[in-house]
């Protein structure tokens, strides 16, 4: 990235909200309807969606869509280029990366953290997108300064014809200014409430239109809005034993369960069920479970438990506590407040497998 | 004349009645299609399918399910959860789209499993 600052010179705004779309990724899957695909794309185009519409609002202040395109796929391109240097020679494991940064599948924030899962064996015990993200910030930050001074200079000398409202936004944002990138995406969108389309002509404004402006209003007074996305949603890989022929031991499920801040019970419940199996806690807290399981099929089931009975449906942060009240499991989100049942494990039916001798039990 | 509309429906919940007797499963949240999988020794395994609707001839489906997949698959009879088709090999994914292929609301149908 730092290698091209000077040729975007000219653009540098555009380049960075560019590449917060891309870091936003996840709660734009998240906002999005879990069956529609491809947040990215969906950025791209002319829906009017979320953060999309102040991506757009620059897309039509600078006028040249195709700039953007090659722009919005650069940072990506960068960080699948990352990802391959943390996973170094695992190849079919970097394919399998892409997907969820391209089109996070049930849109849930817990679903690609765990996909990292499946990689950070080789690479990592407890892989972390931490570094990868203050490696990006930082070279962010840089081209940020520029950018801001730049703004800085166009916001003071528009500010004497703006009201005041966009000065106080501007104020504001200084204040909340932990977050660079945030500040300077706004920054812009703040000094351009003053200039919509339709003031200088005698025509009614659009819907689109007005969705611009209140998107644009919103993140400008709340920038924290679109850097939600920060943490990620990570769990140690389960690691998987095959003990003799028909038992697979699950190592570290106390470890995850803790990760989760579930009971093991309920985690271990819900693993039988769905694997249609039954097996044990030995006594170094290992799962012991009947049947042959790779660590894929376990970190699937896994994944599906988050999506079910972890992550909050409606703001997709795990932060979410299970209780159990009258023999209903409720969960309630830690970070929006919000709670609802949650359905009970049931292993429904079983067919009979193995000698019936051994089943009988009277 | 609406005196007479009023009087013609002796039981409003007539109907509601009905429907709520018919489901087998009232309050458990039930009326998804749960396909499972079962392991057997070695790599076999055993597909479970449950919670389909009772006006359905499981009959004719399971012969469908043992031409098209081919394999072998029989009729469970179980207090709890009806009637149970159960079908050697893994036939999940097959499964759930044959379903859906065939017009029931994807959003019914659970796949378990690895």
């Amino acid at each position: 990235m730092a290698s091209e600052e000077p040729l975007f010179d000219p653009s540098l705004k555009k380049k960075k909200k560019k590449k917060q779309v891309a870091f936003s990724e996840d709660p734009l899957g998240a906002d999005a309807d879990p069956t529609t695909p491809a947040p990215a794309e969906i950025t791209n185009g002319d829906v009017d969606m979320g953060p999309a519409t102040v991506h757009e609002q620059m897309k039509q202040k600078n006028g040249d869509s195709m700039g953007n395109d090659i722009e919005l796929e650069e940072p990506k391109m960068k960080e699948e280029d990352d990802f391959k240097a943390m996973f170094g020679d695992l190849k079919k494991k970097k394919k399998k990366k892409e997907i969820p940064m391209d089109l996070p599948e049930d849109g849930s924030g817990a679903s690609t953290p765990v996909t990292s899962k499946a990689d950070a064996p080789a690479a990592s015990e407890d892989l972390d997108f931490s570094e990868l993200k203050k490696k990006k910030k930082s070279s962010k930050k840089k081209v940020d300064l520029e950018a801001f001074e730049k703004e800085l200079g166009e916001s003071n000398a528009k500010e004497g014809v703006e009201d005041d409202g966009d000065h106080l936004e501007d104020i504001d944002e200084a204040e909340l200014g932990d977050d660079p990138f945030a500040r300077g995406g706004d920054a812009p969108t703040g000094t351009d409430t003053g200039s919509e389309p339709w003031l200088g002509s005698d025509r009614d404004y659009t819907y689109p239109e007005l969705l611009h402006r209140f998107y644009n209003q919103l993140h400008a007074v709340n920038p924290s809005l679109l850097n939600s996305s920060g943490k990620r949603y990570t769990i140690a890989p389960p690691s998987i034993h095959r003990e003799g022929n028909k038992k697979t031991i699950f190592a570290n499920v106390t470890d995850i369960c803790k990760r989760m801040r579930r009971p093991p019970e309920h985690v271990i419940q819900y693993l039988f069920s769905e694997m249609g199996t039954t097996g044990s806690v030995d006594g170094a807290g290992r799962l012991v479970i009947k049947g042959r399981f790779q660590q894929k099929q376990v970190e699937n089931v896994l994944r599906r438990y988050i999506v079910e009975y972890v992550t909050c449906k409606t703001c997709k942060s795990p932060d979410t506590l299970l209780t159990k009240e009258n023999r209903i499991f409720f969960t309630s989100c830690e970070s929006c407040g919000s709670r609802r049942s949650v359905s009970t494990i049931k292993s429904g039916f079983q067919a009979q497998v193995g000698r019936r001798s051994k089943n009988k039990t009277g | 004349m609406s005196v007479q509309n009023l009087v013609s429906q002796d039981d409003p919940f007539q109907d509601e009645g009905d429907l709520l007797g018919d489901d087998e499963d009232v309050g458990s949240q039930s009326n998804y299609i749960h396909i499972r999988i079962q392991q057997r020794n070695g790599r076999k395994t055993l597909t479970i399918l449950e919670g389909l609707s009772k006006d359905y001839n499981l009959k004719k489906i399971l012969k469908v399910f043992k031409k098209n997949f081919a394999c072998n698959g029989t009729l469970v009879e179980h207090e709890e959860f009806g009637e149970i088709i159960q079908l050697q090999g893994d036939h999940r994914q097959k499964i759930a789209s044959f379903l859906i292929e065939e017009g029931i609301p994807k959003a019914t149908i659970k796949v378990h499993g690895f």
